[in-house]
């Protein structure tokens, strides 16, 4: 009787003592998220990279059109979300790279907690530390390029809305090239496709906005489009991700 | 079906299939075009300038057909993991790819005259042109792994996101712009199309031919590719009756 209820009292504490190693998932995603800040944060001359290449493209436009206020007020929405799609682009392929270089893949595939849900929390973490610096000196571009302050709200929101979206389709984009020979230039052409409707979107929006009629349409598209992006991209870029680590 | 995918049963079934489909194409290339080029009468408004929709129609057909086989093959080699569906889906872009690029020149040479412009940014065009990027980033994805398979299946992955980027694409630029003709045949009740039967017929034809030609150089395509994927293997050196193995020189 004895060596019966021995090993299942042992069995029992064992799998006790499994469930308090296992972390829930999310208890992953806030650790994956905390070390992801950090490793930005050790290296934060970095995260000026984006910011620098869009002050820079911004700063050439008048030189390149002329210093006509009225022609640069025109373009201004559609040249800044331009801008900030190519800023967007270099940081996006290096977005598993590291991971992939340094066996961290290989642990994310084989953890507990759902690989698609760490796809978004690096997705999420990732938009976090390269684009919402971007956001944040939108203004300061617009001003540059003499955007109308009423225009300003809606090229803020098209972009709070088009970003998001980018960087998941970017991330299975990047997870897929994550385990080819690194080109910038494939990762670019795979975006284009993909970037066509949000860019169309977006940009119709600040279009309305300036010309001044209803522009909720498109941004309600984009929306529509989010929502869709973060059910569905998480779930290719893990199957991205198990093409990329198995050999 | 299922010795069909195995790759020396397919070798040799497609190695018979493959010259018949070809002549068969060849055939109806000719009906169509005579039928086309010299039997179908001048059309009211763009005198013989509309002939040029003999080949741009069915390659335009063919542009969309080509993806949906290739994102179909890449699905099949996904999921089960079939090495011959993972070499016919990338056999697909580059003759996808080609009827695009057809395509896309076609329609840019009828427009100069037409439209008096080679390129306008119009919603079918565009969207053209995006497929045409989407075949460029599955061909280049696929040639920029070392291992052909893992490259294979992460193109078709790809091919399968761009193909639910496809329709959104399409009535995206839609709404953007549009001056393109629409469709003047109706599938569902083909005498109803506003086309006229003198001219349906030939088109009809010619999209009979490039059906079969694509089938058939997908064919031939992928008897290289097997051969190149399972050098090495024993049906391999049978077949191109060579020496024993010899790493370096069994690439083809």
């Amino acid at each position: 009787m004895i060596t019966v209820v021995q090993p299942t009292g042992d069995a029992l504490g064992a799998s006790n003592r499994v469930r308090n190693v296992v972390p829930g998932a999310l208890a992953a995603c806030r650790a994956l998220l905390v070390r992801d800040f950090l490793l930005a944060w050790r290296r934060r001359g970095e995260l000026f990279l984006p910011l620098l290449y869009a002050v820079i493209v911004t700063a050439l436009f008048p030189f390149a059109l002329g210093p006509d206020p009225q022609l640069l007020r025109r373009i201004a929405g559609g040249v800044l979300l331009v801008i900030v799609v190519l800023a967007m682009l270099p940081a996006l392929e290096s977005m598993f790279r590291s991971d992939l270089e340094d066996g961290t893949l290989e642990q994310w595939l084989l953890a507990p907690q759902p690989l698609a849900l760490l796809v978004l929390t690096r997705v999420i973490a990732h938009w976090l530390t390269t684009v919402l610096p971007l956001l944040i000196v939108m203004p300061l571009l617009g001003a540059l390029l003499d955007l109308s302050a009423d225009v300003l709200p809606v090229l803020m929101l098209a972009l709070l809305l088009a970003t998001p979206l980018l960087a998941l389709l970017g991330a299975v984009l990047s997870a897929l090239a994550a385990g080819a020979r690194g080109s910038g230039i494939l990762l670019a052409l795979m975006l284009l496709p993909l970037a066509v409707p949000v860019v169309i979107f977006a940009a119709g929006a600040i279009a309305a906005a300036q010309s001044g009629i209803p522009y909720m349409a498109p941004l309600s598209w984009l929306g529509a489009a989010l929502v869709l992006a973060v059910v569905l991209a998480p779930l290719a870029g893990a199957a991205a991700l198990r093409i990329a680590v198995e050999a | 079906m299922h010795r069909l995918g195995s790759p020396p049963t397919f070798y040799r079934f497609a190695g018979a299939l493959r010259p018949w489909l070809m002549l068969v194409a060849l055939a109806a290339a000719v009906v169509g075009l005579y039928g086309g080029l010299v039997l179908a009468p001048p059309d009211y408004q763009q005198g013989d300038a509309y002939r040029i929709m003999f080949i741009h129609v069915p390659s335009a057909w063919m542009s969309l057909f080509v993806y949906a086989f290739m994102a179909v093959a890449g699905l099949v080699a996904l999921v089960w993991r079939v090495k011959l569906a993972e070499v016919i889906a990338m056999e697909c872009a580059p003759a996808g790819a080609a009827f695009t690029l057809i395509t896309l020149a076609t329609g840019s040479l009828w427009g100069k005259p037409m439209w008096g412009t080679w390129w306008t940014w119009d919603a079918r065009l565009t969207s053209e042109l995006v497929l045409f990027f989407l075949y460029l980033g599955v061909i280049g994805l696929y040639h920029a792994f070392e291992d052909r398979r893992r490259g294979a299946r992460a193109a078709s992955l790809l091919a399968l996101v761009g193909i639910v980027n496809l329709p959104i694409v399409h009535y995206s630029v839609q709404w953007w712009n549009t001056l393109h003709q629409g469709s003047t045949v109706d599938w569902l009740n083909l005498g109803r199309s506003s086309i006229a039967p003198s001219m349906l017929w030939p088109l009809l034809v010619m999209a009979l031919a490039t059906h079969l030609y694509f089938f058939a150089s997908i064919l031939g395509r992928s008897r290289i590719g097997l051969l190149s994927l399972e050098s090495g293997k024993q049906w391999v050196r049978q077949r191109v009756g060579g020496q024993p193995a010899q790493p370096t020189g069994a690439r083809t």
